[in-house]
């Protein structure tokens, strides 16, 4: 737990565009989310899923339109507004110099984690590196790496979580025990945001997705029969490049 | 959420363990600085002799080489330094997650000033008693004024090049304008430092005109420590 009191249950992204100059990242997206669903954000490379993650995370402000957590905006709450935000990022945000403990143990502090031992011990358990914990960060695989800095992001049990691309460089025992990890978080009420590229990793996992394409989303119909997740996106990047 | 000096702590402390893993930035700093002293004092001394015009003069020239020597040695070698504390940070991206963390972001600005001020005090720490050795510099005649002399000099440059290494962090030809924006504003207190410091080392020490340097130094430190902390926040954002 940390010793932030704010907390939301919803999430509203209204009309929100991005421009980098004369180039536009975001054109009028608009979704909402809810505490305890995992949401799809799917697309070419390019399309603006890492953009819209980061004005979610509070690391971009956008060009116009607003994103409120809880029916606030972001500025009305605050610093405490970051302490119940959670990102895992392309970049995994760890220090290679440090141990898989000592990188937890000091995103814990900076997040006022309470308790932060035990805290760091379960962190670590779930993230299946106790034996490791005491190596540095350095000599780890990609998908060693991946695993720890998921449990970075969430070291302080955070109510919106942003992934990108979770599923990189993750064997497929890591894959589904992620998946599993997800499934969990959802239902102790956290809302997650996904974007991924992983169709497979993400079918049946997601609960709404939307297909990002020249920043623009479009969300993706409901599934006719068996249709896969990667049909659906397709049908979806169909009408949207028509 | 936790304060802004111990989430400062938390970074500095951080940067240190890290730091005394590697040695990275200690030694690269300090071999830099102990090379300046060195080539600068073989290369002045001996013209210094030379001229042996008069003892008297010569022991004044002496004296105000030392402390120029002094604060090149600390100013280049605290350049050194600036560029690498934030480039730890760029590597895999850390920066965006302590921007990301509840705290204010004035706590990364301290957090890093505080590590390059350990650093850079270790640096001086050798580099001094080098340059007494060097060139005969009376340490001794005025050591507080002198400890307060390096103490506010580092900390003024420190302050303004922190500012200065965040805001280019992003930059892709960083490494050639941190010297470029960083020197102008930050001449003023080498020029302080250099003064205060030829001042004791004179021979025939001058502790007021040293003490006055020293508070025009404490000002120039108000002055950077709180333009700083006021626009760091800005600057970090995107």
């Amino acid at each position: 737990m940390t010793t932030t009191s704010f907390d939301f249950d919803t999430v509203e992204v209204r009309d929100v565009s991005k421009h980098y100059g004369r180039r536009r990242a975001l054109a009028h997206v608009s979704l909402t989310g809810r505490g305890g669903e995992i949401l799809g954000l799917l697309g070419p490379n390019g399309a603006g899923k890492s953009t819209l993650l980061s004005v979610l995370g509070t690391l971009m402000r956008p060009t116009s339109g607003e994103v409120r957590y809880g029916g606030k905006l972001s500025h009305e709450i605050g610093d405490a507004l970051r302490g119940r935000i959670g990102v895992l990022g392309h970049d995994l945000f760890l220090y290679g110099d440090l141990s898989a403990r000592e990188n937890l143990e000091f995103f814990g502090r900076l997040n006022g984690v309470a308790a932060l031992g035990a805290r760091v011990d379960r962190a670590l358990e779930d993230a299946r590196l106790t034996d490791r914990a005491r190596e540095r960060v350095s000599g780890f695989s990609r998908g060693l790496r991946q695993r720890l800095a998921l449990e970075r992001a969430l070291i302080h049990d955070p109510r919106l979580v942003l992934l990108d691309e979770p599923f990189t460089g993750l064997d497929d025992a890591s894959c589904t025990a992620l998946a599993d990890r997800l499934r969990a978080l959802r239902a102790s009420g956290v809302l997650i945001l996904m974007a991924t590229h992983d169709f497979d990793s993400a079918d049946g996992l997601i609960d709404r997705a939307w297909c990002l394409h020249n920043g623009r989303a479009h969300l993706l119909d409901a599934p006719a029969g068996a249709e896969s997740l990667r049909d659906r996106y397709r049908r979806a990047l169909q009408g949207a490049q028509a | 959420m936790i304060g802004v000096l111990r989430a400062a702590w938390v970074i500095a402390r951080k940067d240190l363990v890290v730091e005394a893993r590697s040695r990275e930035l200690l030694y690269t700093t300090l071999f830099f600085a102990l090379s300046v002293v060195l080539v600068f004092s073989f290369a002045l001394v001996r013209g210094a002799d030379d001229l042996d015009i008069n003892k008297a003069v010569d022991a004044t020239l002496r004296s105000q080489m030392a402390a120029g020597i002094l604060w090149v040695g600390i100013a280049f070698s605290g350049t050194l330094a600036l560029g690498r504390t934030f480039e730890r940070e760029r590597q895999a991206e850390t920066l965006r997650a302590l921007l990301l963390a509840p705290i204010e972001h004035t706590a990364v600005y301290l957090g890093k000033l505080a590590t390059l001020l350990v650093l850079m005090v270790g640096v001086e720490l050798i580099i001094v008693p080098v340059v007494g050795f060097l060139f005969g510099a009376p340490l001794a005649a005025s050591p507080w004024i002198l400890i307060g002399l390096l103490g506010t000099g580092t900390l003024g440059f420190a302050a303004v090049g922190t500012l200065f290494a965040a805001m280019l962090v992003r930059a892709h030809s960083r490494d050639v304008l941190l010297p470029v924006l960083l020197y102008p504003i930050a001449i003023p207190v080498v020029l302080a430092g250099v003064r205060g410091t030829a001042a004791i080392f004179a021979p025939e020490a001058d502790p007021a005109t040293a003490f006055m340097w020293l508070t025009m130094l404490v000002f120039f430190d108000a002055v950077f420590v709180t333009l700083a902390l006021w626009t760091f926040g800005p600057v970090m954002g995107e």
